[in-house]
């Protein structure tokens, strides 16, 4: 009893409060922002170092959705390319995690392009199921994370469930690994109607590092309609939280 | 007997003619692992098979933890279709390095006992062979019945398949089916020539040891360029890997405690694990130490601004940590969950080749650190916890009194570090690496051995990469140790031993 009672005074309050305005360490590589002015030979520089093609010389812009977050080009650069510690990243929009040059505006959510049932429906509670497909277990760490003492997702009525039939939606990690495709699929066919799917990490969005592997089969991922993309490496617990509570309009 | 018959590299040293390595015939070949593997201070690191010119070469790296050194034996088959005696029936610990080298290259081990698939990677000779027909063994009668689980489970965790035979509520066989997260790593390394990817690479191995992978992957580069690196470098990352130890085990005992359904435990270790890695994030920017090693110097040297807040941080889950640990390892609900629970026995371990924690806690000194020190280890003699019971109750004791000693590390190897010059350069991606060489790297990452191994060719090009995971070798541990127990135990005994899906998949 008394061990308890000691336990519980050390412990004393972790919850977040508002996971909206949580701050987080000034090093974390979050939005990036590209200067500017930074020109055309420069953005060649930096997108020959880029292990994952992430940065595009035409439109002189950083993909989120590939990039892995190891800030080499900042590094190489640092006048010309930051990255912020904002892990509002999430968006429903693929192109909203193209970061254009000079674009200092947090990323946004395409309010029209959600559809009308998954605010209707799974405002005051959306239960998820996880899947992963080949990720290196840190977003799924990350995910497990959201529910936890910190971060405490539950209080949005926000919960990941053990079977797919008690969800509402799906939640892919990793690069879908062929040796995974068929189950995934069977997965998200037994989430009753209407489902969303959520890709979380870069790995899901673009396949990361893993892209242009044979031992991947993406189909799924570019055969159905996303509804929500929460970019990391691994996604940070927040960047979810945040991402989700847009997506069902909670303030 | 004048012939060599094996070459001997020290870890992480400078990496080795691939020319020197005898070329032994068959039974010699066997003979020596034999006669090797017979001694319980050799365990096989890796035993793996590349294929050139129509040819199979296969090496076998044998740890001595005597002397600090690896012994390297290799042979080549010519012939299409080979069939070799298997080693198993005498050395079972290469079980499931046979399997490998049979589902990539179609070698036929002749009497060995379970020649199933191990990943279904990609490159495997037959592709016959799918994750659907997979041959699980299978026992004849009315009275028993078989449980099939995954490879989707009920939390949020990787993908495998277990598949249960069970007496009643008594589990009489457990067979693991693994291979769900493959995403073909080891021909990545080749073909992505270039030295960021493969860091990045290394890190998304198995995410939860980005640090050890990491690690491994650049001490195999700095072997083969030539690179040296400052002390004060090899301490840094020798916290860094002691950080990703600490914030497992605790996570560990959180989940632990979640399995027998101790909530103040899981939710106060929760919070602890959440102060560890947020303390990695403040060093690096990352949660999970992805992007702090790197070869030749680092992105993120420390600071004496990171030290005070890493040391207020650890002072404080150290206290708080045994607070709860105390508590939780002195109920008796608890207890009598892990106690004499999921028992894996010393002559189990030993014959499987376990290591890591697998193996300390069955009375066995495996641990990388002490036994082939790299980096500042080899300067600083750490003091492995070895337990005997090999119940998921020492598995539990063995990460609250590892977590305790890495904090005691971290402290000291900070006070080495502020004597230490400063000297950190920046990552080295521009490297030439020595041609025609073998090199291996080994890191005691906190699950257990990790084991990165690069081949060059010609050109000093990576002809060849092979990464093992402790998982390897620990994966059949767990199923043999929730033999005879409720199958209602297997989830706590699956967490004790925490095993990676995606690094046994690769």
């Amino acid at each position: 009893m008394f061990k308890e009672i000691k336990v519980l005074k050390s412990h004393g309050r972790q919850y977040v409060k508002n996971l909206r305005t949580q701050p987080v360490s000034a090093l974390f590589r979050g939005r990036p922002v590209i200067s500017g002015d930074i020109t055309k030979d420069e953005i060649k520089t930096v997108s020959a170092v880029c292990p994952v093609m992430a940065i595009d010389g035409k439109s002189r812009s950083i993909d989120m959705g590939r990039c892995v977050y190891c800030k080499e080009c900042s590094f190489l650069l640092p006048e010309k390319i930051r990255f912020t510690n904002d892990y509002r990243i999430s968006s429903n929009v693929r192109e909203a995690l193209i970061i254009k040059p000079g674009s200092e505006t947090p990323v946004q959510l395409d309010e029209n392009r959600v559809r009308k049932e998954i605010r209707r429906l799974f405002k005051s509670a959306l239960k998820l199921r996880q899947v992963s497909a080949g990720g290196d277990n840190s977003c799924e760490m990350e995910l497990a994370a959201t529910g936890n003492v910190n971060f405490d997702s539950g209080r949005y009525g926000i919960e990941f469930v053990a079977s797919p039939r008690h969800a509402d939606g799906i939640v892919i990690t990793g690069p879908v690994s062929e040796n995974m495709s068929e189950a995934l699929k069977i997965c998200y066919e037994s989430i009753p109607e209407p489902r969303i799917i959520i890709l979380a990490g870069t790995d899901a969005i673009s396949g990361g590092i893993f892209e242009g592997s044979p031992a991947l089969d993406r189909r799924f991922i570019e055969e159905n309609n996303i509804d929500l993309y929460v970019p990391g490496n691994p996604v940070h617990p927040l960047t979810f939280i945040n991402g989700v509570m847009d997506l069902l309009g909670i303030k | 007997m004048d012939q060599k018959l094996y070459i001997e590299i020290i870890n992480n040293s400078l990496p080795t003619d691939l020319n020197e390595i005898p070329i032994l015939k068959y039974d010699i070949f066997f003979d020596q692992i034999m006669a090797f593997l017979k001694d319980e201070v050799k365990h096989c690191v890796a035993y793996y098979g590349v294929e050139s010119a129509g040819k199979l070469k296969l090496y076998c790296c044998i740890a001595d933890d005597n002397n600090n050194s690896i012994k390297v034996f290799a042979h080549v088959i010519n012939k299409d279709k080979p069939v070799l005696k298997s080693l198993t029936p005498v050395c079972s610990q290469l079980h499931i390095f046979e399997r490998e080298i049979h589902e990539n290259f179609g070698v036929k081990f002749e009497g060995h006992p379970w020649l199933k698939p191990v990943r279904y990677s990609h490159e495997r000779s037959d592709k016959s062979q799918i994750m659907d027909n997979y041959p699980f063994y299978e026992i004849e009668s009315e009275e028993l019945h078989e449980v099939g689980v995954g490879p989707i489970h009920a939390g949020i965790i990787e993908p495998g398949h277990f598949r249960f035979i069970c007496n009643g509520e008594k589990v009489l066989h457990l067979e693991i089916q693994l291979g769900y997260q493959h995403r073909g790593i080891e021909k990545l390394f080749i073909e992505k020539n270039d030295a960021l990817q493969r860091c990045v690479l290394s890190e998304s191995i198995a995410g939860d040891t980005s640090v050890g992978h990491a690690l491994a992957h650049s001490q195999l580069i700095e072997s083969l360029a030539g690179i040296q690196v400052s002390e004060a470098l090899q301490i840094e990352r020798c916290i860094a890997l002691e950080m990703e130890r600490l914030a497992n085990h605790i996570g560990d005992t959180a989940a632990l405690c979640g399995d027998v359904a101790y909530q103040l435990g899981q939710v106060v270790c929760e919070a602890l694990r959440t102060t560890i890695i947020n303390t990695t994030q403040f060093w690096c920017g990352n949660r999970f130490g992805k992007g702090l090693v790197r070869p030749g110097g680092s992105n993120y040297p420390m600071s004496n601004n990171i030290m005070d807040e890493m040391l207020r941080v650890l002072d404080d889950t150290d206290r708080r940590y045994s607070e709860v640990t105390d508590l939780i390892y002195s109920l008796p609900s608890v207890l009598g969950r892990f106690d004499d629970i999921g028992i894996l026995t010393r002559q189990q371990a030993l014959s499987l080749g376990a290591v890591g924690m697998a193996a300390r806690t069955c009375g066995i000194l495996r641990d990388i650190r002490k036994t082939h020190p790299f980096q500042y280890y080899k300067n600083y003699p750490v003091r492995p916890v070895i337990l005997e019971t090999g119940d998921v109750l020492a598995r539990g004791m063995e990460r609250n009194l590892e977590a305790r000693e890495s904090v005691k590390i971290i402290h000291e190897l900070i006070e080495i570090w502020r004597q230490k010059i400063k000297d950190i350069k920046k990552p080295v991606y521009e490297y030439k690496l020595k041609p025609n060489s073998f090199a291996i790297s080994m890191v005691e990452g906190w699950r257990g051995e990790i084991c990165h191994i690069a081949i060059t060719d010609n050109n000093g090009n990576i002809a060849h990469y092979k990464v093992k995971d402790p998982s390897m070798h620990n994966w059949l541990a767990l199923a043999l140790a929730v033999r005879n127990q409720e199958i209602s135990d297997f989830p706590v005994c699956n967490k004790s031993f925490n095993l990676s899906y995606c690094g046994n998949d690769l």
